[in-house]
């Protein structure tokens, strides 16, 4: 079943230098249960795009296409309606689990809050629940620990509370925006698997945010790869991981410094840095760093689409320039 | 690679904390540094691996006299830098640098890129001819790999990779010979972690520096260092030839470490087995564990685990181990 389709999103921002396009025109679907990758470099518009979904932007920002969510469009809605939403159908968990959770108040006053509201639960009931929910993502001693303020938890355990609170009204979608990104390898680890684990026992659908190919291959299903505000290729991961189409996402892949195979001396880098969107390079956007470069990479390159949701966007696609 | 130029004995840093109010204060000591020793050689590379809160930064500021030691030795070519007068220490400052994790916050925004990375000439030689710093300015700018037309930008101009590439000139400028690199890449995309390691590698081996490197991920400090010593709750685990520590780590904390680093495909991340992931969380540094400090979260705990201290000791092949059973556990990947 599916859960959400985007289609021509865009996303500018106002700024005293011009109008910035974060998001160029973004098309994709999400089924109920699967997980879904979006990956990228600072800058690539990957966060924009779901905070825009969100109704999250900031004030100098704008949001142009359709976001359908179980039928019904979240660009449209009115911000009571998308309040209903959030929270309750849509869970998000960010970056930074310090500044995500308010300091001055305990971790069960911020967990039953959640669910007081959406589910009109009472106190006690409330608290049962929440209790029952740091106990799924593992927090010892929840019934103790849950009187407790934020920065008596470590960042790791932060950011399971991040998740046990994402979680409490049982979404359809959890968005987690680079959710493993300030934690240790250590800790990124059993975030990673805590996530994919809960998608598979309850069906939920997961939006992974990350930089880090690595993660992705831990728990993903499908990839959609983004540079400069444009979808470069997107796959399922056996696609993106075993047959990848763009340089750009074979220099991400390379550039993953790994444990599991033979020393290579030197790291595979991606040359350059990512473009000032507001001096974008004629033709691919890519193009400036790319190892694969020719010399009609000036025009703007060709959208090669295959079988559910494969695409690239690149002249050397689909193998018929070889 | 002959003798050490930095030798690091016994070195402890403790901090105090105050609790519990005006009447029934407490003080309560935080051990974040417990004891570290090591040689480093001119012109090797060091990696210090461990969690947060396993003190590997504290260990770096106590190197560079930015934290006062409580007990043990700096010895820096034969002087001891912790016996060292204020301004001694600060002569000698031109020798050590650092560079720290965050590149955008570690930088003024008020400044030039060219005038940051020129500040350390202007404080030590503040006599230095004009036209000579900005030669000098410019030739570290192309040596990191930025453009010397750019020497008049500000920081927000550039990308955080680009800043740390300001942030390593700026440490470079002096000729030091021993640079400690604090988490240079951690907040950097993956992509552009990969450009300021193989930078890192390049001038050190160009310049002949002594490096120490900081990291929490394992794969991270792979491309750079000769040897890796991994850090738990301010004790070394481990001090291991990377080559050897990474075929087999003989503490069951490196192999642990190892173990949680993603392995980037997906039919073998989703294939191997969880069973031995570190569960739990570093132990609160209140609450040290007696024993081994390792030992709750440890697989291959054994009752004596729980008793008695490991201490470091060298193995056969010159390796050094902080585990009971450093000999009878194989750990090979």
């Amino acid at each position: 079943m599916e859960l959400l389709r985007v289609s021509g999103l865009e996303v500018s921002f106002d700024t005293p230098e011009g109008v910035v396009k974060a998001v160029n025109g973004m098309d994709f679907e999400l089924s109920e249960g699967e997980t879904l990758a979006i990956v990228g470099e600072s800058g690539a518009g990957k966060s924009q795009l779901v905070m825009a979904m969100m109704g999250l932007l900031a004030e100098n920002g704008s949001a142009r296409g359709e976001a359908e969510f179980q039928g019904k469009d979240l660009l449209q809605m009115k911000p009571k309606d998308l309040n209903g939403i959030r929270g309750k159908h849509i869970a998000m968990i960010f970056q930074d689990p310090m500044t995500s959770l308010n300091p001055y108040l305990t971790i069960e006053k911020q967990m039953t809050e959640v669910v007081m509201h959406h589910q009109g639960l009472r106190k006690e009931e409330a608290r049962e629940h929440a209790v029952e929910m740091l106990r799924a993502v593992r927090i010892p001693d929840p019934e103790e620990r849950i009187k407790q303020y934020p920065h008596e938890y470590s960042g790791g355990m932060r950011q399971r509370v991040m998740i046990a609170m994402g979680l409490l009204c049982q979404p359809d979608l959890l968005i987690a925006d680079e959710p493993s990104t300030a934690l240790d390898v250590t800790i990124q680890a059993q975030i990673t698997q805590l996530v994919g684990e809960l998608s598979r026992k309850t069906n939920m659908s997961v939006i992974l945010i990350t930089h880090d190919m690595a993660v992705v291959a831990e728990i993903c299903d499908r990839v959609i790869v983004m540079y400069a505000g444009e979808v470069v290729e997107s796959g399922t991961a056996a696609d993106i991981f075993y047959r990848p189409m763009h340089p750009y996402t074979k220099g991400l892949l390379a550039s993953v410094p790994r444990l599991d195979q033979v020393f290579d001396d030197k790291l595979h880098a991606i040359p350059g840095n990512p473009p000032n969107l507001l001096e974008l390079p004629e033709g691919c956007r890519f193009r400036d760093r790319c190892e694969e470069v020719m010399e009609q990479c000036v025009e703007t390159p060709p959208v090669w689409q295959g079988d559910k949701g494969r695409m690239c966007r690149c002249f050397l696609a689909g193998g018929s320039e070889e | 690679m002959s003798k050490p130029v930095l030798r690091v004995q016994d070195l402890a840093v403790t901090f105090t904390s105050m609790s519990g109010g005006l009447l029934h204060r407490q003080e309560r000591q935080i051990r974040a540094v417990d004891g570290i020793s090591f040689d480093l050689m001119a012109g090797e590379s060091l990696g210090i691996v461990g969690e947060s809160g396993s003190g590997k930064s504290t260990l770096a500021r106590a190197i560079l006299g930015l934290i006062k030691a409580n007990r043990g030795r700096v010895m820096w070519r034969g002087e001891d830098l912790t016996a060292l007068e204020e301004e001694a220490m600060r002569q000698r400052r031109k020798e050590l640098q650092i560079v720290f994790q965050d590149p955008v916050a570690s930088l003024n925004p008020r400044m030039t890129a060219g005038d940051i990375i020129a500040e350390p000439l202007w404080t030590f030689y503040p006599n230095m001819d004009r036209l000579q710093v900005d030669e000098r300015t410019r030739g570290m700018m192309k040596m990191v790999g930025l453009l010397p037309n750019q020497i008049n930008r500000y920081p927000h101009e550039f990308s955080g990779g680009q800043c740390q590439r300001i942030g390593i000139a700026r440490s470079l400028v002096l000729n030091p010979r021993l640079m400690i690199c604090d988490e240079p890449v951690s907040a950097l995309d993956v992509s552009i972690q990969a450009q300021i390691i193989n930078l890192l590698k390049d001038l050190q081996k160009k310049l002949g520096l002594a490096l120490i490197f900081i990291a929490h991920d394992l794969s991270v400090v792979r491309h750079i260092s000769d040897r890796v010593m991994v850090m738990y709750m301010g004790q070394a685990m481990e001090v291991s030839e990377k080559a050897r520590l990474y075929q087999r780590p003989l503490h069951p904390y490196t192999s642990a470490l190892m173990k949680s680093v993603p392995i980037p495909d997906p039919e073998r991340a989703r294939a191997r087995s969880h069973d031995s992931w570190l569960t739990g969380d570093m132990p609160s540094p209140y609450r040290r564990p007696r024993g081994c400090i390792f030992h709750d979260r440890c697989p291959y705990r054994v009752k004596r685990c729980e008793a008695d201290v490991p201490a470091l000791r060298k193995m056969e092949n010159g390796d050094w181990v902080a585990c009971h059973r450093g000999e009878d556990i194989d750990l090979s990947i």
